[in-house]
């Protein structure tokens, strides 16, 4: 590997110029804000010293918003502007969501994602989730003193692609720039990996508050590579306060609460919970709207009773992820406990017994993630460092696909391929004089359209028209290292592209985006203008480090013309930045992009090169 | 002089384009090019360098997907060689291969029947042995004998196992829910 540290094109641009990074863990019961200070990856802390915030967002009738365990206090007096585990509500209908029926919340479901009416109107997923990435990126702006690079913001491993999007849309809303979004077991690998100086094959299982991911990992000279992943979207700790609080109604005999009721029983049971990780017995006491007063008492062996229905859930996702890296529990090196659920002892027992090893749980499981986070953030933003000399292969978790004839499903990207991933496949019309044509995608692994996930209907436009059947339009797949697909298609007999229109099942429209940041904006009475100005000002002078950077190491690629239309383009764009008019520095960014295209292909080459010279070295070494 | 996104991907890992191949040297191979063209390595670089890495690393992860496992290697070999493997047209196999197909099948079918998880893992370990054996002889017509149109065959075989292997693990895991 140390033959690879010539001219490295992601190290820091400038030795002495720190980025302001940050990993954030967006929980569904809480969230945490993390960054490498010194080299050290911290979660940042509020005042009293708590690192998490609770992932609750409650809106007040003066307008006002609250966020964390201010907003948690109202949790039972103001349950339905009181909004707790949103996470599970990302890019999902409201006929994905388990026990609407005992949630406080007034619905919209007016197809698509759902959405909340509160007491300031209604509210989708994405825009209540960005009310807490908002408090996080205002407390690391104020702890570290500076205008955020980027983020990177974690998501669970099995999250579809709607999911995902829906957390990218969020960030947006929260006006960070999201540098990757990352998946929360690979996240724990990377801050226990580089921790431990581990190499191996490792298992991550990772139970937060409303999701469960399993991934294998092998880790090799500076290589973390997802050999495969698996889980469950919709399980977490809170299904086993579920059941404690479903436990508590039957055994108490208690009809349908109210709502304010459900609210503090559940807590309640939450805490029962907390509790029996280190008793042997739990109380459950609370009094009533009725007036009636609960008071129960939980042993830890009727708490695994009850939830063992639950761990089950975890057992079958172990086995296929095994089977799908191809191998048996004992090529295993080591289990990564993360997430609060995980400190549950039963969960601990069960996973032992199938790994036939006691699980690693040396890192806070609470915090792991987003420090995992953190140090991706910070060599992503440009700090790398030759030490810093690893990377992160990971993989998309559900198969793509394509609805074809009779309403069956034909997989286009299979599950676990190793991302960046693209997939051409060919169509043709079949009417004299087709311009358009339509495709469904599917995200899942069954074979009926209806049993996966429908994710975006594709219209391409735009087609020439030609006889039926002779067109040969060639539609591209890409999913990027977020996980996110996009496609793009192409006629290859006129070379013409087709515009492609994308309806998203679950998700929010370009144009809903747009005007979610105009309302946003407005709301903080800010220069929309004056926003629009500072983004663009802050990506041009982006692009004018990265150029002057690259032309300091690689300037004799080009010749003295080339070079001289480069540094053209930089000194206009230096001149347009000074200015106010954001749509003239968009255009001098685009300018010197297209400049700086063939440069930019031939500093890559010439890095290939450079790794295909280390390796022969290497043979000969051997 | 400037290097190919589309040139093959043995040229792409500075591999011989052999079908016996050196496993380390190319997982080595792929993990220092993506070590260098990830989107990793240009998250804080213009759009215009994100698109290229994004390019290239996905290159380089079907490059490493092609070579890694040896049938979808031996397919790609038969491709560059301009042979026309006919997977999905050419069907015709030796009554041989046929009768030895058709025993495999009523196996796998009566263990998945009774139920017995056993007697189908056993027929997964036997089966895996047997493709093993069918790969060497492969390896020898590709590299020893440069026997294409055999190779060929012998790739359509394999593939019939290899549906075979793909029938077995579903029924496994169907026993398991």
């Amino acid at each position: 590997m140390a033959l690879l540290h010539i001219a490295e094109p992601g190290q820091s641009t400038e030795p002495h110029k720190h980025r302001l990074a940050v990993g954030i863990d967006l929980g569904t019961t809480n969230s945490l804000v993390a960054t490498v200070r010194n080299g050290i990856a911290v979660c940042l802390v509020d005042e009293a010293g708590r690192a998490m915030v609770p992932s609750i967002v409650r809106y007040h009738p003066d307008g006002t918003i609250e966020v964390g365990r201010s907003a948690a206090a109202a949790h039972a007096t103001d349950p339905r502007n009181t909004i707790m585990s949103v996470k599970r509500f990302m890019g999902r209908g409201l006929n994905d969501v388990a026990h609407v029926e005992s949630m406080p919340y007034d619905f919209v479901d007016a197809g698509g994602m759902l959405r909340l009416r509160t007491v300031q109107g209604v509210k989708t997923p994405v825009e209540i989730s960005a009310e807490i990435l908002r408090v996080l990126a205002a407390r690391a702006e104020a702890s570290l003193g500076g205008e955020l690079t980027g983020a990177v913001i974690t998501v669970p491993a099995y999250f579809d692609d709607a999911q995902r999007q829906a957390t990218k849309d969020a960030a947006k809303l929260a006006g960070l720039n999201v540098l990757r979004l990352l998946n929360e077991p690979t996240a724990a690998a990377v801050a226990y990996g580089l921790d431990n100086a581990s190499e191996g094959v490792y298992a991550v299982y990772d139970l937060g508050g409303g999701t469960f991911d399993l991934s294998i990992l092998k880790l090799s000279r500076g290589i973390f590579e997802v050999l495969a992943t698996n889980g469950d979207a919709a399980l977490g700790g809170d299904d086993f306060d579920h059941r404690l609080f479903c436990w508590v109604l039957d055994k108490a005999k208690i009809a349908p609460p109210t709502s304010e009721d459900a609210r503090r029983l559940l807590m309640k049971a939450r805490e029962a919970k907390e509790l029996l990780t280190a008793s042997e017995e739990a109380p459950i006491k609370a009094g009533l709207a009725t007036g009636e007063q609960v008071n129960l008492s939980v042993t830890r062996d009727e708490f695994a009773q009850m939830t063992q229905h639950l761990i089950q859930k975890t057992v079958a996702p172990m086995r296929k992820v095994l089977r799908d890296a191809g191998l048996a529990p004992e090529d295993i090196k080591g289990v990564v406990m993360v997430g609060g659920a995980t400190r549950m002892p039963h969960i601990q027992r069960a996973v032992a017994e199938f790994f036939g090893q006691e699980p690693l749980t040396n890192l806070d499981p609470d915090k792991v993630v987003a420090l995992g986070a953190a140090i991706q953030a910070n060599v992503l933003a440009g700090n790398r460092k030759e030490e810093d000399d690893w990377l992160l292969l990971d993989v998309i978790p559900l198969s793509l696909g394509l609805e074809t004839m009779g309403g069956l499903t034909e997989k286009v990207v299979p599950r676990n391929s190793t991302l960046p991933i693209a997939r051409a496949q060919e169509f043709t019309t079949f009417k004299d004089g087709q311009t358009a044509m339509a495709f469904h995608v599917v995200q899942g692994e069954r074979e009926l359209v209806s049993d996966c996930r429908s994710l975006a209907r594709f219209e391409l436009r735009g087609i020439p028209p030609m006889a039926a059947g002779a067109a040969r339009i060639r539609v591209t797949f890409q999913v990027d290292a977020d996980g996110l697909l996009s496609v793009s298609a192409r006629e290859m007999s006129s070379g013409v592209a087709a515009s492609v229109l994308v309806k998203p099942t679950y998700g929010l429209t370009d144009d809903e985006i747009t005007g979610m940041l105009r309302e946003g904006v407005d709301r903080a009475s800010d220069d929309m203008h004056a926003r629009a100005v500072r983004e663009q000002q802050v990506e041009a002078d982006r692009v004018i480090e990265a150029t002057t950077h690259a032309l300091e190491q690689d300037g004799d690629l080009l010749n003295a013309d080339e070079r001289a239309g480069i540094d053209a383009a930089i000194a206009e764009l230096r001149r347009l930045v000074s200015g106010d008019d954001p749509r003239a520095i968009k255009k001098g960014i685009d300018a010197l992009s297209r400049v700086t295209d063939e440069f930019a292909a031939r500093r890559m080459d010439k890095s290939i090169r450079t790794a295909l010279a280390g390796q022969k070295v290497d043979e000969i070494q051997v | 002089m400037s290097i190919d996104l589309q040139q093959d991907f043995f040229a792409l890992f500075g591999l011989p384009r052999r079908f016996r191949l050196d496993e380390a040297a190319l997982e080595m191979a792929y993990h220092d090019l993506q070590g260098r063209v990830h989107p990793d390595r240009f998250a804080h670089l213009p759009d215009s360098d994100k698109r290229r890495s994004m390019q290239w690393a996905t290159q380089v992860n079907e490059g490493f997907r092609t070579l890694r496992k040896p049938l979808p290697r031996a397919i790609y070999l038969l491709e560059l060689a301009g042979v026309d493997a006919g997977l999905h047209t050419n069907t015709a196999m030796s009554s041989g291969f046929l009768m030895e197909q058709m025993e495999w099948r009523e196996a796998v079918e009566e263990a998945r029947s009774a139920g017995e998880s056993e007697e189908l893992t056993q027929l997964h370990t036997r089966l895996r042995q047997h493709a093993r054996e069918v790969f060497d002889e492969l390896a020898q017509q590709f590299d020893e004998q440069q026997d294409y149109v055999a190779a060929a065959e012998t790739v359509r075989r394999l593939m019939f196992m290899e549906k075979l292997q793909h029938e077995i693990d579903d029924a496994l895991e169907a026993l398991e829910t």
